[in-house]
């Protein structure tokens, strides 16, 4: 009894082990795949550099949209909806706005200049400063944002913003992205399409649109890499930082304003 | 001085009751403006991305100023020993808690997230202003604990003195991060300044001894307890010093704004230009809250009068908050200078295009939070006195003062 008890099953054993390898086959790939495409997003951000811009305001073209449209697809800021009994005067002072168009004219001279404003990144940011609980950061390649997790909508990030970066999410929000998750309540402003840098590409939705348009105005970068484009055009061309008084080191410089 | 017999307020019930009723009233229907308010978001109200804060901000702030203010009245008595003062720390210190949790609540529940109010009390930033101030709040609140039980419990005798000194500067610290929530924000061209902590404190001096003063003739005139003019004259002056005060700082605050060409914009639109805010600082500010009660309170004959002195008190507190809404109103109205010397002609996100300020009315929901808080500050302070001693049988002359007692 006891002998063939210990007799050891060949069939069962043989039968696990197909089952094993097969098992193995089958999922194996999917794991190694899986390992590859996560690679960019496993290593930590780091501050080897520092993204940044440079806006040429000279060729940003007066009545052209395109960075503004490509921001709000980009960022599904384009899915808000007016809550149903808000005026559109009101709704328009309390909808996301991103990046939006401005254009200046110098009193004295009556010059006058188009631009983007958008987050200006700053190395030294008064929202960071100001935030309770630490929820508006910088990351360490420079890209300021919200965690919205931690983002308890006191606002006083906006209050200390000097660009008017930031918005605020006054209503619920039906429909959003994956990549830009957003919610009633709280902060939020331009992260540099943050989505993207971590999937490793090269540009934002603002700069390609606005190439794509035939402007060429704003020209994203690394402002840490001394043979980008970037840092190669702020070498080569006077530029300047909006309210520079602050000291505040923006990542993000204007040139012919 | 006579030994000082506190007594539970003791007006007819209906009266408490109906009181208690009226206030709960107003709180509970301020609860449902949150509610709806944060079911609905923001939208509903009329902050928006460049008003940013709103009629809850000014409530808020004005009750937690006023707070550290009304606590001036037990720093009087315990440390700068005016005996005279003494019988009035158990109020203030009451006042002053009931208020601050007032303001409190107003601030709290308008934050877009109040759900998360959890993570404000356990993830800090300690380069922020408000992250400090969580800690002086409630910090304040235990101090004034402390201090209501050092003044009330006969074991407590000793610590008053300690206690006292303790919160006295506490809450001079307190008003100071109220005030740098503003001072310290570079980005406002009506902000940015050192002079605001301490104008918020002198502000807060006067507003908190306003409500003290209202609150206190109105719990003796209800209660049928006599005050005498004494205590009441010296509480009107003491008044009119801080008033004067406020004037003095307000100026000053102009002054500083006016001096450099970079801050005249700012300076035109309060003082000249402004629409609503100039009408608010002019009549609100100055001769409402300053002007007129400061008249009314060194005036011969009106300043010896308890109608008249109430109304110098309301007066500054209408004033207080007209003052509060020009300074956080009026101050993000005005368009950020992001490009000095420039006019905007155009925007995508309403940059102030050609220098038009934003435009902000408050919702009804937004008011009746704000008022909300001001009720259950009330109704603090009226279970607290109905409950527990804090108020002395009598304020009449002789008691106040020894030498008439003859």
């Amino acid at each position: 009894m006891t002998q063939e008890h210990d007799k050891v099953d060949g069939g069962r054993r043989s039968f696990i082990g197909a089952a094993a390898g097969l098992t193995a086959a089958t999922v194996a790939p999917g794991l190694i795949l899986h390992t590859v495409e996560a690679a960019p997003r496993s290593e930590a951000v780091t501050d080897k550099v520092r993204w940044g811009m440079l806006i040429d305001t000279a060729k940003c073209a007066d009545g052209c949209s395109a960075c503004v449209d490509a921001c709000d697809k980009e960022n599904g800021l384009d899915l808000q909806v007016k809550p149903h009994g808000a005026s559109e005067a009101m709704w328009d002072r309390q909808r996301a706005v991103w990046i939006r168009k401005v254009q200046v004219q110098d009193n004295l001279t009556g010059r006058v200049t188009n631009l983007p404003m958008l987050c200006q990144h700053c190395e030294r940011p008064p929202c960071v400063d100001v935030c309770p609980t630490g929820a508006s950061f910088k990351r360490a390649d420079g890209i300021v944002m919200v965690d919205r997790h931690t983002c308890i909508g006191c606002r006083y990030c906006m209050m200390a913003c000097p660009y008017k970066a930031r918005s605020f999410i006054h209503q619920v929000v039906e429909e959003k992205l994956t990549a830009t998750p957003r919610g009633k309540g709280c902060v939020e402003s331009c992260n540099l399409c943050v989505q993207r840098r971590d999937n490793g590409e090269t540009s934002t939705a603002c700069a390609d649109a606005c190439a794509a348009a035939g402007h060429h105005a704003i020209l994203f970068g690394d402002l840490k890499d001394p043979n980008g484009a970037l840092s190669k055009a702020l070498a080569s061309a006077a530029s300047r930082q909006v309210r520079e008084d602050l000291n505040l080191n923006t990542g993000v410089r204007y040139s012919s304003l | 001085m006579k030994r000082i017999v506190y007594r539970e307020w003791r007006i007819q019930p209906e009266r408490y009751w109906g009181l208690l009723a009226i206030l709960g009233a107003v709180a509970g229907i301020a609860g449902l403006a949150v509610l709806f308010m944060e079911h609905e978001g923001h939208w509903v109200t009329g902050m928006t991305n460049e008003v940013v804060w709103g009629m809850p901000h000014v409530f808020a702030v004005f009750l937690i100023v006023a707070a550290s203010g009304a606590l001036n009245v037990a720093s009087i008595g315990t440390v700068f020993g005016r005996t005279a003062y003494k019988p009035l720390g158990r109020l203030s210190g009451l006042l002053a808690l009931a208020l601050l949790i007032g303001g409190l609540l107003v601030l709290v529940l308008d934050l877009g997230r109040p759900e998360r109010l959890i993570v404000a009390a356990t993830t800090y930033n300690f380069r922020s202003i408000f992250a400090w101030n969580i800690y002086l709040y409630t910090g304040f609140v235990v101090i004034v604990v402390a201090y209501l039980w050092a003044l009330a419990d006969r074991k407590g005798g000793p610590y008053s003195k300690t206690v006292g000194y303790a919160a006295f500067v506490w809450r001079l610290l307190l008003t100071m991060g109220t005030g740098s929530i503003f001072g310290f924000i570079v980005a406002r061209q009506a902000y940015d300044t050192a002079i605001l902590p301490p104008m918020f404190i002198i502000m807060s001096f006067a507003y908190g001894l306003a409500v003290f003063i209202l609150v206190l003739m109105f719990a003796y005139d209800q209660d049928k307890r006599p005050l005498g003019d004494v205590m009441l004259g010296k509480l009107k002056n003491l008044l009119g010093v801080f008033i004067a005060a406020v004037l003095l700082m307000t100026l000053m605050y102009h002054l500083t704004k006016l001096y450099g060409a970079k801050n005249l914009g700012v300076e035109s639109f309060i003082l000249v230009n402004g629409g609503i805010y100039t009408a608010l600082f002019w009549v609100g500010w100055v001769l409402v809250g300053c002007l007129a009660p400061l008249g009314i309170v060194y005036h011969p004959v009106l300043g010896k009068d308890r109608n008249w002195i109430a109304a110098a008190a309301a007066m500054v507190i209408l004033g207080g908050f007209a003052a509060v809404y020009v300074i956080i109103i009026g101050g993000q109205s005005f368009p950020l200078q992001m490009f000095p010397g420039s006019t905007i002609l155009a925007s995508g996100f309403h940059d102030g295009v050609n220098g038009v300020p934003a435009s902000y009315v408050p919702s009804i929901p937004e008011i009746l939070l704000g008022l909300g808080g001001v009720s259950v500050a009330l109704i603090i302070t009226a279970v607290g006195v109905r409950v527990l001693q804090f108020l002395p049988e009598s304020l009449a002359d002789p008691v106040v003062d020894p030498h008439l007692a003859t």
